[in-house]
């Protein structure tokens, strides 16, 4: 551990400069060639989460119609040439509105992601890097956040807080913070034994700033891996707060909820309300997860097949 | 989720006389338990105005005495650590408290909807241990074919769809192609048994589906880790066959982390439950918590809460265990 060139792990080295070569900066374009080579299902994954960013900021441009306008003589219609994937029961768009929705499901799956993991990933930085008795209380309440199943958590999490966006938000990052913590802490309680540590230790820098500006910078991989991995789940667990109706409250067409609108009575009549917004959030997922998985193992060899 | 399953390594304690490390492991659960119940209780006294605004929103104006009079009987007239205090007591007397929707003790609503739930998570693990534990086991014995790669998209396309809605696909395809639909009412094995086991198999397939794909990703990489080992490389060096190699030597040491998914699994499968028992309709737990989400029926939400609490943590426990049972390194704290 301790003779390895600081803040690289093997893979990246491998990555980076693979077969002995000298370790010398890579343009990012030969490093994501490399990466889509070695790691082709995790590109295509990468490939489809381009697309639906792509997708979630041109969605006025790219829809044919308004999400929210609704057309009386239009409902239920299969998909046409008018409405390319059919319209729902007040005549609305689908594709307009999965287009939009895409919006909706990325904010709140991104936002609620990158919220729990920076809040999660303080909290195991401070937790292992301090250690003793600081930790050892985190590690319990850490414990307490775990000890109920996300869906659970985040619906109790959901109903307490009324629905809206930021609380939605708010209610899908508390369970991701504990698992965030976990993965953080263990990777600081190796760094932090590392020989500049110790150095930057004996020249009397202060905790808060070892912390914070030579341990963190390191786990910047375990980081991205478990925002990834948490991505996917958090697009599920939003869809399916929406589509029990605790989620993102109307107008905003959430792919979750238009799964649950239409759930309700139009299933057998007009299918394709529950087919697509599902491909949808099952494409999003998937490519989440494909591109969280090779990163992983890129990254981060010690978490794989964890 | 992907993530949890590994975590709670019993190889922390080794070391340690088992009898200290079941102490050590009741302790810990107690007090998480502990925790978890303070936090439940103060999350649910965050949300926005009280139980009777909540009650009397579709009602209407309350007269104040009449509310004064509502607070005093639900107990909420008294200070949160009183409140808070009771609730403690009602849950070690074992009282689920009453629901304000039914004015029924709750314990007389949830008591029947328990073996509803507890018999769809058991197929649902069942399927999925029958799915994804021998699809682990061919992925990594034949790593890095095309078999492999079609059995590793297969598997994250599990976790990657939402399970309610692989449930409604289901249905809709029964539909469309045997123009056949499901019972849309509950129904109990006595009255039908086959009926009945036709409308427990399609959600336990759906959910099964997802936890499935986490035993093939464990499953996997246990097979492929113990593959490594010294001996194994023995057993092929002794020249026998890969058959007996892979399945008497590899895969029960390969087991281990397999258990301790299967255990955490069945436990978190209550999430998933959770919407899928809307979807199919089926009286259960789950669907019930969230019907109690949504009527506010806040002393029946943090009952169930804790109930599943307590589930999950018995059978992380239950886990912890077997694994000592299992692995003698633990057992005689080597």
């Amino acid at each position: 551990m301790a003779n390895k060139p600081l803040g690289v792990t093997t893979a990246e080295i491998e990555l980076i400069a693979p077969a002995g070569a000298g370790l010398r900066r890579v343009r990012l374009g030969t490093l994501l060639w490399r990466f889509c080579r070695k790691k082709p299902l995790g590109a295509a994954g990468g490939a489809v989460m381009l697309a639906i960013v792509l997708t979630a900021i041109f969605a006025e441009v790219l829809s044919t119609h308004d999400p929210i306008a609704t057309d009386a003589a239009q409902t239920l219609t299969r998909p046409s040439a008018e409405h390319w994937l059919g319209s729902d029961h007040l005549g609305r768009d689908i594709y307009s509105r999965i287009l939009h929705g895409a919006r909706v499901s990325l904010f709140v799956g991104v936002g609620s992601t990158l919220l729990g993991s920076v809040l999660g990933g303080v909290i195991g930085l401070l937790s292992g890097y301090l250690g003793g008795k600081t930790d050892l209380l985190t590690q319990r309440v850490m414990d307490i956040l775990q000890g109920l199943p996300l869906l659970v958590l985040a619906l109790v999490m959901a109903a307490a807080l009324g629905p809206s966006i930021q609380n939605v938000i708010i209610a899908i990052s508390v369970p991701i913070i504990p698992r965030a913590a976990r993965v953080i802490r263990s990777s600081v309680l190796s760094i932090r034994e590392m020989q500049y540590v110790e150095a930057a230790r004996g020249l009397g820098v202060g905790h808060l700033r070892i912390a914070f500006r030579h341990v963190m910078p390191n786990t910047i991989g375990p980081f991205i891996v478990l925002a990834t991995a948490q991505l996917g789940s958090a697009i599920l667990v939003e869809a399916a707060l929406s589509f029990l109706g605790l989620g993102v409250p109307e107008p905003y067409p959430s792919w979750g909820r238009m799964l649950s609108v239409s759930a309700a009575e139009y299933a057998q009549k007009a299918p394709h309300l529950v087919l697509f917004p599902g491909f949808a959030i099952s494409l999003a997922v998937f490519g989440s997860n494909l591109l969280g998985d090779a990163l992983r193992d890129t990254l981060d060899p010690r978490l794989r097949g964890a | 989720m992907v993530g949890e399953a590994l975590e709670s390594p019993p190889h922390a304690v080794w070391g340690l006389p088992v009898k200290t490390y079941i102490a050590q492991r009741l302790a810990i659960a107690l007090l998480t338990l502990f925790g978890m119940s303070l936090v439940i209780f103060l999350l649910l006294r965050l949300a926005p105005g009280d139980i009777v605004d909540v009650l009397f929103s579709t009602g209407g104006y309350v007269r104040p005495e009449e509310r004064v009079a509502i607070m005093k009987e639900l107990g909420l007239d008294k200070p949160i650590w009183a409140q808070y205090v009771e609730w403690l007591r009602q849950i070690l007397t074992g009282d689920l408290g009453k629901s304000y929707r039914y004015d029924l003790p709750a314990w007389q609503i949830v008591k029947p909807l328990i073996p509803v739930t507890v018999e769809l998570a058991i197929l649902s693990t069942v399927f999925a241990v029958l799915l994804g534990v021998p699809t682990g086991v061919v992925s990594a014995v034949r790593q890095d074919t095309t078999l492999d790669y079609v059995l590793r998209v297969f598997s994250l396309a599990g976790l990657s769809m939402p399970s309610f809605w692989l449930g409604m696909v289901i249905i809709l395809g029964l539909v469309a192609w045997l123009g056949w639909i499901p019972p849309v009412t509950y129904v109990p094995p006595g009255e039908n048994f086959r009926l009945h086991a036709i409308q427990f198999l399609l959600p336990a397939l759906a959910v099964g589906y997802r936890s499935s794909a986490l035993m093939t990703r464990i499953t996997r990489s246990a097979v492929l880790e113990v593959m490594r080992e010294d001996y194994i490389r023995t057993a092929w060096a002794k020249g026998q066959s890969g058959r007996v190699v892979i399945w008497r030597h590899a895969l029960k040491n390969a087991m281990l982390p397999v258990i301790t998914v299967i255990g955490i699994e069945f436990a978190f499968l209550i999430g998933g439950l959770v919407v899928t028992e809307t979807v199919f309709n089926l009286p259960g737990v789950a669907r019930f918590l969230v019907q109690a989400i949504l009527w506010r029926d806040y002393p029946i939400v943090q009952n169930l809460v804790m109930f599943i609490a307590i589930v999950v943590i018995l059978s992380n426990l239950l886990v912890d265990m077997l694994y000592g049972w299992l692995d003698p390194r633990v057992r005689y704290g080597e």
